[in-house]
């Protein structure tokens, strides 16, 4: 089996399979907080994927979109946090 | 060989990202989901990022980049759970039933989001904190 194969039937349908499960915590609940860390979580396995299809179709200029994904991955939790802390002052 | 090496890390790093995912949809309450989070898939995802480093050997900025994401992304990781976690204990999501002990409980200053040392000490800060918007606004 070449590394092409393995990587195709293999590594991205277990990513995928992670996505998928990440996905239900994010639609269960119960709390505001698990669908933040989940939502950070899908863009961190969001990267993973991004990493292998560009090992697969050997576009390394894919990396980038890798960088800004984390870039917002890290925002947007730091954000969400920032202003769920500061909404019971009200 | 570079072929088994990347088989390796690969599956190594894949494996990680599915057991954080199960992880995160089978644990009990929020604070384990999160210690689960952070650690595996920060594992995982720079493992892919090492096999894309070893991909493309020819071509500097990829490694570079590779690299580049994987500092940020283990510099970034325990920060965003660290503030995520504190809010969640501050809007007090509840804990699980099976939890031994809990030493920020009382701790915390509720009116200027504040950590006390002693319990006593942080509801007495809550108080002149009080008394001072009181007098602030009179």
């Amino acid at each position: 089996m070449s590394l092409e194969t393995y990587f195709d039937f293999v590594i991205l349908p277990i990513l995928t399979i992670s996505v998928l499960l990440v996905f239900i915590r994010l639609f269960k609940g119960p709390s505001i907080v698990d669908r933040v860390m989940a939502l950070d979580l899908i863009i961190t396995i969001g990267i993973g994927i991004i990493t292998v299809y560009s090992i697969r179709q050997e576009q390394e200029v894919l990396l980038d979109v890798a960088i800004i994904l984390a870039l917002i991955a890290f925002l947007g939790t730091i954000a969400f946090s920032y202003y769920i802390e500061k909404q019971k002052d009200d | 060989m570079i072929d088994l090496i990347l088989a390796i890390l690969s599956t190594v790093g894949a494996l990680s990202i599915l057991f954080a995912s199960i992880g995160v949809l089978r644990m009990p309450d929020f604070y384990l989901r999160l210690s689960v989070t952070v650690k595996a898939s920060t594992l995982g995802v720079g493992l892919l990022l090492i096999c894309a480093a070893i991909m493309f050997p020819d071509d500097i900025s990829a490694t570079t980049k590779s690299i580049a994401i994987i500092f940020f992304l283990i510099l970034t990781a325990p920060i965003a759970a660290h503030m995520i976690g504190k809010a969640a204990y501050f809007i007090g999501t509840p804990l699980w039933k099976g939890t031994v002990v809990d030493e920020l409980k009382g701790m915390y200053n509720k009116e200027t989001h504040c950590l006390e040392s002693d319990p006593a000490k942080a509801d007495k800060n809550a108080e002149e904190h009080i008394a001072h918007t009181e007098d602030a606004t009179d």
